[in-house]
């Protein structure tokens, strides 16, 4: 903040850091030069994609560098201290006083062969507590990160909390030390969004409580303009930008921050008229000489001054500061590519559904216990037609996608039907026409595609499989398959590995359209990849469409991603079928109580904070599901007794427009104008 | 599709084909890393020496391992013979070096028979899970409890001692280990989606196991298999030793010892000694490969 300029030292002050790996004998700089500084109780937020250098500053500034990583210059000065001439006795001290860390995965985080409260109560034996009053202060800490009965989670082991609650321990230890900063890296990435919310609103409460300062990375635009006050953004190891958060994401002042924005697939968009935009190329190597302008080789308004010189960081005002030679040009920055859509083949509706599933079960046995994984669900897919499939993890979306494909074979009763003729419920016994019919697109590509084959054989081996072609044949349907996905054809000899995240996508994408399906189920296809290759393939996607006239079952738990890809949506709560009906009839009230809780969960860039409605606990488990409605235990909106005691039926409420709700649907509407009230604040009592 | 704007599409794209193949860079960077690892250097060296003597053993032999002088029996090691001779005469640093064949020939192959078999138990058990992979397994399991030298002796009265039995023995008796390894390196394949993918274009099971996750899972087999060699040069020197593997008059280590412990109370230590030190620098030299091996390819 530009008033903090008391005499109170800063947070942290980084000047100039610039820090290299050492990678076969040769130093490879990943920061050049970063500077920026975080005051007193300030949250600072640091935003950009993977490999841009992030959580190296944030190692660095816990001195926690790998072996093989060097600062060849610059300073760090944590609350006052030049962390570069400290002893390592002092930075031990340091690490268990003034600032603290919170990883992403806070599964690995926690040791999992300790009890949560020991664990807990250890930072406060560090620190000098003895036995019964660490474990005291322990409870304490764990109230005050809104565990709702931390006597029990004490003695707990850290596997059996969910992810949620083990990220709310992960930050309980980190402020046990009341340290002075607190470094997050990416605290919620692999949370679903109502936990995400939750953990979100709890760092920002604590904050206030206990007045740290926050470096908060992170490569979610949405998240940082939630949580921080500044922010900066890094690209190959330099701040291009930054400045107050909201001016920075109103008025961006560097190509990179503009093309980020762009990126990103924002309410009302959507594939039927807009195509997003893109960064072209690709983040510069290791350690790559970069004498100019560090994003010169993808931007859109490079000149000769920018491969030639490097621009200095220009003060705009109010801390906003650029490092780009035509700061006030960067908003003009050329589309990468059009923003319309060029094909007019619109989605063909009105024809029948390509692939119906009627009754969907899948019991799960488990230690003797049935697990309902989905319970009655019925839904259709018609030709060219998006269905999107969103809800949390545990909702039954993935099995979902496995049963219509037959590689998990559904209860008695579930028919799936492509062109109304019913499917063989696992895959062996389905003819090889049924089997091209229905294709998927994994999450992961690492884990979808064989490390050890090439591009060329991945491919290939579908083409062979699928359509029984050869030879020739079978090389220039590969060719023309490499060109569909805008796969460079001189990479078709390499195998996945030596790839990167979007294009070993391409390849899945390939893949799966080898045998020309009807459909394509997409399993969080982009959760794996940054904002920028991932507008890239949500366009590659709809294009393929428009071309192609398939039909996608699209499974995402990113609602901006689903909301541009889909005609319809459909939202799943612990196996059940929750609301189902058009796009915009489920993003527009009126909507089903879960589903406006999702919503509202979702940070957004653009400012227009939706009221956030909290969702109480965790998902409950299938093996014992509540009774009556399964949302009851967590609903904003119940209603009373009816809820607990019966099940709703899937009425339509509109037309095409299903919804599971015993509110009925004009009171639900007018009930949506205002949140839901009985919402407690984060912090009760501190 | 309008191509000028399609092009900039590609977000994505590298500026060139690389010309190298990530596998062969990550194969020869694994060499360069063995090639510096003072344990695998010393390994090699151990093991290089007594391949050397295996091969050439005739050629560098003072004398002829065979060549028995009864006048001359059981003599202390001298600067004719280095290692002193044995009961007949024969010298006994000969007989080392040229024992050295025999145990190089019969106990790789063993190993190889093992992780071939345990390679194709694992593979299998692995990917069918379920009721295969339970019945599979409990054999397994009653496998590994039955004692090397039960198997031999039993193999040696059924089919008579050969190294064909040493080999086919030390195998069967090798590849439960292996198999159990190979087969947990399987779980951890079966479930990434590439074998979801290859079931959802009608791959029969043959072709998944050998063709998708083998390729996969052979950095396991080859650390186990460096592993074994080590056990299986102790376990033909062992079933020598008892007599029923490799038979005298060839110069086998085992069979020197098994010749000769008698005598040690009487003073003649040297017979038995140099082949146990060739058996033990020879396990030495194997199992510091191994453990260059496995830190490599298991980092």
């Amino acid at each position: 903040m530009s008033d903090s300029t008391n005499t109170a030292p800063l947070a942290l002050e980084i000047k100039d850091l610039e820090l290299a790996y050492r990678v076969r004998g040769i130093d490879r700089r990943v920061l050049r030069g970063v500077s920026f500084t975080i005051g007193k109780g300030e949250s600072f937020g640091l935003v950009g994609e993977s490999g841009c250098g992030k959580s190296t500053v944030a190692f660095a500034v816990m001195r926690y560098l790998p072996r093989n990583g060097k600062v060849l210059n610059g300073d760090i000065s944590l609350a006052g201290h030049d962390l570069m001439k400290m002893s390592d006795g002092d930075v031990r001290t340091m690490r268990t006083s003034t600032v603290s860390m919170v990883y992403q995965h806070p599964g690995s985080a926690l040791n999992p062969t300790i009890r949560v409260g020991d664990q807990v109560a250890e930072v406060y034996a560090m620190a000098g507590a003895q036995g019964d009053e660490a474990k005291t202060k322990a409870e304490g800490i764990l109230k005050k990160v809104q565990i709702s009965d931390p006597h029990g989670v004490m003695r707990r082991f850290p596997h059996q909390l969910s992810g949620g609650m083990q990220q709310r321990v992960v930050i309980a230890m980190a402020l046990a030390k009341d340290p002075t900063l607190l470094i997050l890296d990416e605290p919620t990435t692999g949370l679903d969004a109502t936990v995400e919310a939750e953990v979100l609103d709890l760092v920002s409460a604590l904050r206030e409580d206990f007045g740290t300062s926050v470096l908060f990375i992170s490569h979610n635009l949405g998240v940082i303009a939630k949580m921080c006050e500044r922010v900066g953004v890094l690209y190959a190891g330099r701040v291009v930008e930054q400045g107050p958060t909201e001016t920075l994401l109103a008025d961006p002042r560097h190509p990179y921050t503009v093309g980020l924005l762009r990126c990103i697939p924002k309410g009302g968009l959507h594939k039927s008229e807009h195509r997003l935009d893109t960064i072209p190329g690709f983040l510069p190597g290791l350690g790559a000489e970069l004498p100019g302008c560090v994003f010169t080789e993808r931007c859109g308004l490079a000149e000769d001054i920018c491969s030639a010189e490097e621009p200095d960081l220009i003060e705009l005002g109010k801390g906003h500061a650029s490092r780009c030679h035509f700061h006030e040009r960067a908003q003009e920055l050329p589309r990468a590519t059009s923003a319309k859509r060029q094909s007019d083949a619109a989605p063909s509706n009105g024809a029948g559904p390509v692939l119906e599933a009627k009754s969907m079960r899948k019991t799960f046995r488990q230690d003797g216990n049935d697990i309902r994984a989905l319970e009655d669900i019925s839904l259709e897919i018609g030709a060219g037609e998006t269905l999107g499939l969103v809800g949390e993890s545990g909702s039954g979306k993935t099995t979902l996608a496995r049963l219509l494909l037959g590689l998990t074979e559904p209860d008695q009763g579930s028919v799936v039907e492509l062109d109304s003729r019913a499917l063989a419920g696992r895959i062996t016994k389905r003819d090889s026409k049924d089997v091209r019919a229905l294709q998927i697109v994994f999450q992961n590509p690492d884990a979808a595609l064989n490390r050890r084959f090439t591009v060329r054989r991945i491919i290939g081996r579908a083409i062979t499989k699928l359509l029984g072609t050869r030879g020739e044949e079978r090389d220039s349907r590969l060719q023309d398959l490499a060109h569909s996905v805008r796969f460079d054809v001189r990479l078709l000899g390499v195998p996945p590995n030596q790839l990167s995240g979007g294009l070993k996508q391409r390849v899945a994408i390939a893949r799966a359209f080898a045998g020309d399906p009807r459909i394509v189920l997409c399993d969080e296809p982009t959760s794996a990849l940054d904002v920028s290759v991932q507008s890239a393939i949500l366009n590659l996607l709809a294009d393929l469409q428009a071309d192609k006239g398939v039909a996608y079952l699209f499974i995402s738990h990113d609602l901006g991603v689903v909301r541009y890809l889909s005609d319809r949506i459909a939202v799943l709560y612990l196996g059940r079928l929750m609301e189902l009906g058009d796009s915009e009839a489920v993003f527009n009230s009126p909507h089903h109580p879960y589903t406006e809780a999702l919503l509202s969960a979702v940070p957004t860039i653009e400012g227009e904070q939706r009221p956030r409605i909290r969702l109480e606990g965790d998902i409950p488990s299938a093996a014992d599901p509540p009774s009556g409605c399964v949302f009851q235990t967590r609903c904003p909106r119940k209603i009373g007794e009816i809820c607990e005691q019966e099940e709703p039926a899937l009425l339509e409420i509109e037309s095409g427009h299903f919804m599971r709700c015993h509110i009925p649907i004009e009171e639900l509407r007018e009930m949506q104008k205002s949140p839901p009230e009985a919402q407690e604040a984060p912090v009760a009592s501190a | 599709m309008s191509t000028s704007a399609e092009n900039l599409d590609v977000a994505d794209q590298p500026a060139q084909a690389p010309v190298q193949s990530e596998e062969q860079k990550a194969q020869r960077e694994r060499l360069r890393l063995l090639a510096r690892t003072p344990t695998f250097i010393a390994g090699a060296v151990i093991l290089g020496l007594w391949v050397f003597s295996g091969l050439f053993g005739d050629v560098v032999a003072p004398h002829s391992p065979f060549q028995d002088d009864l006048l001359d029996k059981l003599a202390a090691p001298s600067a004719e013979h280095w290692f002193g001779t044995d009961r007949l005469g024969r010298d006994i640093l000969s007989r080392v070096l040229v024992g050295a064949r025999d145990i190089l020939i019969v106990a790789p192959l063993a190993t190889l028979v093992g992780t071939v078999l345990g390679t194709a138990i694992g593979l299998t058990a692995g990917y069918f899970r379920g009721t295969v992979e339970e019945v599979m397994m409990r054999v397994i399991d009653a496998f590994l409890a039955i004692p090397l030298v039960i198997v031999g002796l039993t193999a040696l009265v059924a089919l008579g001692p050969s190294r064909v039995t040493v080999i086919g023995v030390i195998g069967i008796v090798f590849a439960p280990i292996i198999a159990r390894t190979v087969r947990a390196a399987v779980l951890a394949e079966r479930e990434l989606e590439y074998v979801a993918a290859a079931t959802l274009r009608n791959e029969h099971a043959p072709y998944i196991m050998f063709a998708e996750i083998l390729p996969n899972v052979l950095a396991p087999v080859l650390v186990e298999f460096t592993v074994r060699l080590g056990y299986a040069i102790f376990a033909v020197a062992t079933l020598s030793f008892l007599g029923f593997g490799i038979q005298p008059p060839a110069p086998d280590w085992g069979v020197q010892i098994n010749e000769h412990y008698a005598l040690i109370s009487g003073g003649f230590w040297w017979p038995v000694l140099f082949p146990a030190l060739a058996i033990a620098s020879l396990v030495i030299g194997v199992n510091l490969v191994s453990d260059g091996v496995t830190r490599v390819y298991e980092r």
